[in-house]
């Protein structure tokens, strides 16, 4: 049985997408069978992420309903070969999404793959609460400013009542991955720093990625940024928070604090 | 004979408590029924299939005038189960019966009732989450709730039964409700409203003060009425006559 991941945040545009296509790729890497599920109905944004707009024909909808069969609306990636997509339907409404529809396709991924990887809208609203629904594994997006933080705590608070495992007794899994920071912000003050977010929301953290143009690049030329350029800083930082996902503990470098840790070692020689 | 009783197995008779909304009419009676129908016309249904209780006390009406005020609210669709406060002349079979022993409760908000009206009508499933329903314990003397885990923003902690501890923070956008003080071991960036049954003497003890709104009995404050000098600062707030005071621990 595969382990189902949501990709949540609460706010819009903090980088669920992004990160959903960089970790799924990040896992098809190191060569787990994954599948990233666009729960996005009528926003879809993953299939252009991942470069396969031209490809897609059946979606998340068609199969809810019975019109497709899920092997028929899965998108083999065109470099990976362990990496998979569900698309949106980016003509119906959310409504099109219902609770026992959405059971059975996690249900069937789930045997079929290592990873389940929901891509959950932005909201509280039905998209997202399905796509948090079955999941074992919550990943919180958030962007280190002050309204990104209230959001992913108000997701944290129903990830925490409103999912399967939460009704059940059992204890979500939920993991910070902190995106688009900018150490020369943050060092300014004009940017929480990540001491201050992991204090409001008390979770593990599992990365922070740095704000860099390589992600802006990758997601315009249509490919995961961990696959773009596999040696760029955000690559890396998704690279490693992969690790953790599968269970790694590795420590957490903060972007931007190299210097200080030079700094240390000569302080400490002078000493 | 079919009356005669033979049955060994008695009625069971059993007591129990219920909250209703307590309306307190004041003369002239039109003007204050025409407040009433201003009030229900901003907050359509709001005394709809609620219990209501008539508190006539000190009111100067006589049988025929109660009469009449139950039935004007009867037309409002406001249906009365008990008069309180009645001198034993002024009620009749013809009227709800006299209730006795009534205890306070926190006050009824029109407004936040609306809101949450409002809230309910289309997005039921994601409006009705994560109330935390708090188990009071069942031993006697002062119920208290120990609550080990962060409040979240949008969740509400309701108890009005009496104390609360939070072991955890309670996060901008959450709020706590207590019948009597509220602990938290952690910051207090929501609201924390505490003794709202009437209870004075109720604190607010938090490590790290940077509420949103603090209230006691009633009384309250919004973060820009807070002395600033106590922000981020483990603080204890209580109430002195009418007037909210705060003050640093430790």
């Amino acid at each position: 049985m595969g382990k189902v991941v949501v990709v949540t945040s609460g706010k819009g545009g903090v980088g669920k997408t992004t990160s959903s296509a960089a970790l799924g790729a990040a896992l098809a890497q190191n060569g787990e069978k994954v599948v990233v599920v666009d729960f996005d109905v009528g926003l879809r944004n993953l299939d252009l992420v991942m470069g396969a707009e031209r490809r897609v024909v059946y979606d998340l909808v068609n199969v809810i309903q019975g019109e497709a069969k899920l092997s028929q609306a899965l998108i083999r990636d065109k470099r990976l070969e362990t990496l998979y997509l569900l698309p949106a339907s980016q003509t119906r409404d959310k409504d099109n999404l219902t609770p026992e529809g959405v059971e059975k396709v996690i249900a069937a991924l789930q045997s079929a793959f290592d990873w389940v990887i929901c891509d959950s809208p932005a909201g509280i609203e039905r998209g997202a609460t399905l796509a948090m629904r079955h999941a074992d594994i919550a990943i919180v997006v958030t962007n280190p400013e002050v309204s990104s933080v209230r959001d992913s705590d108000r997701i944290i608070g129903l990830l925490d009542s409103k999912t399967l495992k939460a009704e059940n007794g059992e204890r979500m899994e939920k993991h910070l991955l902190l995106t688009r920071y900018d150490p020369v912000r943050a060092e300014r003050g004009d940017m929480l720093k990540v001491d201050d977010v992991l204090e409001i929301l008390s979770i593990p953290l599992m990365g922070i990625i740095p704000e860099s143009a390589d992600v802006l690049r990758a997601s315009n030329v249509g490919s995961p940024v961990t696959l773009a350029d596999n040696r760029c800083a955000p690559a890396l930082a998704y690279f490693d928070a992969a690790r953790r996902l599968k269970g790694e503990a590795l420590p957490i470098t903060i972007p931007g604090e190299k210097r200080s840790f030079l700094g240390k070692i000569f302080g400490r020689k002078a000493a | 004979m079919n009356d005669v009783l033979t049955e060994s197995r008695p009625i069971r008779l059993k007591g129990r408590s219920f909250l209703a909304l307590a309306l307190t009419p004041e003369l002239p009676l039109e003007d204050w029924l025409t407040r009433l129908d201003h009030l229900a016309s901003r907050s359509a249904g709001f005394f709809l299939r609620r219990p209501v209780v008539l508190d006539v006390d000190g009111l100067d009406i006589d049988r025929s005038q109660l009469r009449e005020l139950v039935d004007q609210l009867g037309k409002r669709n406001v249906r009365i189960m008990g008069i309180e406060g009645a001198r034993q002349s002024l009620l009749g079979a013809d009227l709800p019966p006299a209730m006795t022993d009534g205890r306070p409760a926190a006050d009824y908000e029109a407004k936040m009732a609306e809101q949450a009206e409002k809230t309910e009508a289309p997005e039921a499933e994601a409006a009705a989450e994560t109330v935390i329903t708090a188990e009071p314990l069942a031993t006697k003397a002062t119920p208290s709730i120990v609550v080990t885990q962060p409040v979240r923003s949008g969740q509400s902690l309701f108890f009005p039964e009496g104390d609360v501890t939070i072991i955890g923070s309670v996060a901008s956008g959450a709020e706590v409700v207590a019948g009597g003080s509220i602990h938290i071991y952690g910051a207090l960036r929501g609201r924390a409203m505490a003794g709202t049954t009437g209870n004075a003497s109720a604190r607010i003890f938090c490590r790290k003060l940077e509420a949103e709104l603090i209230a006691i009995d009633g009384f309250y404050k919004t973060a820009d009425d807070m002395e600033q000098n106590l922000r981020g600062k483990a603080v204890q707030i209580w109430l002195d006559g009418e007037e909210l005071k705060a003050g640093t621990l430790g």
